[in-house]
């Protein structure tokens, strides 16, 4: 089990004070450590956002990529090598807005990457504009008058896309969040844990308080993770009260990576590149 | 025109046409491969609108006892399917060829008539629906053609066999007997015709295969150890990925096709960042989409390679058509300045070696290269011989776990300027890759010194680089009329018409480029400066290349043959311009 401390690049982020980047960012940590995984055989790749730096302050290898384009490069990681544990960090913005059309579609071929969203409906790194899960009405400085989208809906459209396990989670507790994450890497498959993270600094609607007097843990109620259309009809509520917890988990659905069996022994990132015999192609167009 | 007609230099070029949906290009690649097996040369390429059904489509086959590179302006025979393939067509033939048709379905009016073309009227509808029905027209047609060439109608039966043996026994027959309807009567009706017969001396051989283009850039790509490739399907670049799938399980590839170009780059990219090899592959459409992608592998030193096969732009333009418009755009792709290597490749064998060079490239220098053809070299077929024996297939710039030093740094400035890499699962590589600018460690650093020291870094890669690509070579005599420069697909046409002035008593000499970017500098210079005349041979409006070489000489070049209406050039045409202009004074 890898020390916590030999997670740390040296690197210090420079996030707001109070951030919940700080809260993720030792979660994602422990995470690693008490999954007992090799920091080399972990990839955490991020995107473009205030917590997309992410992969600077944790020891492992790290990919920060374009701004919406995490979850490319994050399947392509795994289908180079599925024996690397993958993590995907990334706002908002990033996963639901600019990059909406890869969340989609990485959901559905069920492909095993974790995937974090720092979810604080609002622009921060631009400085305040409104996202795509900012409330109607939120008034940002490129929404004077109040925005006049819908917000997306995350949870509700990781399970109708085929996810396999969907989560949302409340960063202020710390314990619940490392709890989803940690099954979240377990779980063989595509997963969300879409993380409510207020912007200190930018979301001055939808604050900590806001938050905390509307939060209830699935767990601590009847509902079972384990039917489609009752999650889906769980995913939609929001108001007055917002579930955290797990709302859907499909045990054995198989991965996009295991249904490849040109991936079964040595992996294509490992595969010998010498003398490569080409009869076999000539062969086929003969 | 008539092209020199001695028996070694003799050609035949063969023509269906008619609406998409009657098979003519499936099938007239059956002729293709059918000449192939009897020894000859091929050479085929088809024109066709961007639409499933309908509209007008032709494929010509070009086949000789010597190597042909190139199509030509006239063909020696048409087998239009449809009417309107009479009136496209028939001013195309050469003087004394012939046309095969069927007179009850097809009228050829006064003005289509010619004295010195021979119209060879076959029942073609009747024979085919004896066989199974109307759609084998085609196969009854290429029976007539192989009886008027005198090829073997074994050869014709055991491709048709091989071709169709998927799609079951009866489908075979069918297509044999039609096949074999049209043979007979030809034999029967038309006698021996030497017109449209070829010796069999000269180099004929079967140990060809016929190849696209597209196909032999993924046999390349093979070939170079490439494990991974992610791409969007865009004509004229599909069937790229269309092969590799294919392979997939025979090389250990994973293929995937992905949700858009945006997605496909970034995903090479990440397969890329663990070490397989990858690539992507699309059109000029597609790339515009992967521009700020091909930026990341560039920033993140991460090897890829990447396909562009040109069509006319811009937007959607003319999907199923060729040009070579997207020459600066492939130089310039991305913000900011970064060194873009691209290579041309000019033939079809070029492709598949050119592409092994392109991910040895890419590795070595941790950069990504751009292969840029067009849909003429993606989607012409030739029969060709690949030498795979003396191909060198290599790892390069990364570290074993044995090698990695302790104080490991990923982008570590160094004289050359590359920076060995390291891979997810190695202990003592560990880093991350940023996007940002970043320092020797690869964390993010805005700090002006270090951005001027990591530009240069990336800078000097090329310039080692530079030294190690070989410069093109003026061919032809150096007392020539004029010198013709060309780039990427033109260098079978140029080469063609060549041959032509040659004969015509006009001497020329051309040198084609394959690397655009490093560009030969010096080269270019000595080959202009000593030049009579000068002419860039460019597939596109403005002569790309020629912008090119002021950029980079100071030179201005005198002449452009251009052509730009989204087909190739005809040799015929270049000989044409360059005629006009050695005799403009």
């Amino acid at each position: 089990m890898v020390d916590i401390k030999d997670l740390d690049t040296g690197e210090r982020p420079t996030w707001c004070p109070g951030c919940g980047n700080y809260v993720l960012l030792s979660t994602l940590k422990a995470v690693i450590s008490e999954l007992e995984l090799q920091p080399e055989n972990v990839v955490v790749v991020s995107g473009i956002g205030c917590g997309s730096k992410m992969p600077h302050f944790i020891k492992t290898y790290g990919f920060e990529g374009l701004h919406g384009r995490i979850l490319p490069v994050a399947t392509g990681v795994k289908l180079a090598n599925k024996n690397l544990t993958v993590i995907a960090v990334g706002g908002d913005g990033d996963g639901y807005g600019i990059g909406g059309n890869h969340f989609i579609h990485a959901a559905r071929r069920n492909i095993d990457i974790t995937y974090i969203v720092q979810n604080n409906s609002v622009y921060g790194l631009t400085k305040g504009q409104y996202s795509p899960t900012s409330q109607k009405g939120f008034v940002s400085p490129t929404s004077p008058f109040g925005a006049i989208d819908e917000p997306v809906n995350p949870v509700s459209l990781a399970i109708s896309s085929g996810a396999t396990y969907v989560a949302r989670a409340w960063y202020m507790d710390a314990n619940h969040l490392k709890e989803l994450i940690k099954n979240g890497v377990k779980h063989k498959g595509f997963a969300l844990i879409d993380v409510l993270q207020p912007c200190l600094t930018f979301n001055k609607i939808n604050t900590i308080e806001w938050y905390t007097e509307k939060i209830y843990k699935l767990e601590e109620t009847e509902y079972k993770p384990n039917d489609k259309l009752i999650a889906f009809e769980k995913s939609q509520e929001f108001y007055p009260k917002i579930p955290i917890g797990l709302f859907y988990k499909e045990d054995g659905k198989p991965t996009y990576e295991d249904q490849l069996p040109q991936t079964e022994g040595k992996q294509p990132a490992e595969q010998k590149i010498e003398n490569i015999d080409m009869n076999l192609f000539f062969k086929t167009l003969k | 025109m008539d092209v020199a007609e001695d028996n070694f230099e003799k050609t035949i070029s063969w023509r269906m046409a008619g609406a998409a949906g009657q098979g003519v290009v499936n099938v007239g690649l059956i002729l293709a491969k059918t000449c192939l097996k009897e020894g000859f040369h091929v050479f085929a390429n088809s024109e066709n609108p961007s639409l499933i059904r309908g509209g007008h489509n032709y494929l010509t086959v070009r086949i000789s006892n010597r190597e042909v590179k190139s199509h030509e302006k006239f063909i020696d025979i048409l087998v239009p399917l449809n009417q309107e393939s009479v009136e496209k067509h028939v001013k195309s033939i050469k003087k004394g060829g012939c046309v095969i048709f069927d007179d009850k379905k097809i009228k050829i009016s006064d003005s289509e008539k010619r004295d010195d073309v021979t119209f060879f009227s076959v029942p073609l509808e009747e024979f085919a629906k004896k066989c199974g029905g109307i759609i084998l027209e085609n196969m009854v047609a290429m029976g007539v053609t192989v009886g008027i060439m005198d090829l073997s109608f074994e050869s014709l039966s055991e491709t048709i066999a091989k071709i169709f043996s998927k799609k079951g026994e009866n489908v075979v027959k069918n297509n044999i007997d039609a096949a074999k309807l049209g043979y007979d009567y030809a034999k029967e009706n038309f006698g021996n015709n030497e017109r449209f017969k070829l010796n069999k001396s000269g180099e004929t051989s079967n140990n060809r295969i016929l190849i696209s283009g597209n196909q032999s850039i993924a046999g390349g790509a093979i070939k170079a150890g490439c494990k991974f490739m992610s791409a969007y399907p865009m004509t004229p670049a599909t069937s790229i990925m269309e092969t590799m799938a294919s392979q997939e399980r025979n090389y250990n590839i994973v293929m995937k096709q992905t949700e858009d170009e945006i997605a496909a780059i970034n995903m090479a990219i990440g397969a890329s960042f663990c070490g397989a090899r990858a690539m992507t592959a699309t059109s000029g459409g597609g790339f515009a989409l992967m521009v700020e992608g091909f930026g990341l592998a560039a920033m993140t030193e991460t090897p890829l390679v990447v396909v562009i096969s040109q069509r006319p732009g811009p937007a959607t333009g003319m999907a199923t058509r060729s040009g070579q418009g997207d020459l600066k755009f492939a130089l310039n792709a991305a913000p900011d300045d970064f060194p873009h290597i691209v290579l041309a490749p000019g033939d079809i064998e070029d492709c598949f070696y050119r592409t092994i060079e392109a991910f040895q490239i890419a590795e070595k220098y941790q950069t990504p290269v751009i292969i840029l053809i067009d849909k003429f070299l993606s989607l012409s077929y030739k029969s060709a011989h690949f030498e795979t024996s003396g191909i060198i297939v290599k790892r390069e710039s990364m570290l074993s776990e044995d090698e990695i030093p302790d104080n490991y740094k990923r982008y570590r400035i160094t004289s050359n300027g590359i920076s060995p890499r390291t891979i997810p699962g190695q202990k003592k590589g560990m880093f991350t890759a940023s996007s940002y600018e970043h320092n020797e460690e690869g964390h993010e650093d805005e700090d002006g010194n270090n951005r001027i020291r990591m530009a240069e870094k990336r800078f000097r890669k090329f310039k080692e680089l530079s030294k190690e690509i070989k410069p093109p070579e003026l061919i032809g005599p150096s007392d020539a009329d004029i010198t013709l420069l060309c780039w990427g697909s033109t260098k079978g046409v140029v080469e063609e018409a060549v041959r032509i002035l040659e004969k015509e008593g006009i001497k020329v000499n051309y040198m084609h480029y394959v690397f655009i970017s490093p560009f030969p500098e010096e080269k270019t210079k000595n080959v202009i400066n000593n030049a009579k005349k000068v002419a860039v041979v460019e597939n596109n409006q403005t002569g790309q290349l020629a912008s090119i070489i002021k950029e980079k000489t100071g030179i201005d070049v005198d002449y452009k043959i251009l052509k730009f209406n989204g087909r190739p050039f005809y040799p015929e045409e270049i000989v044409e311009e360059v005629k006009k202009i050695v005799e403009g004074d």
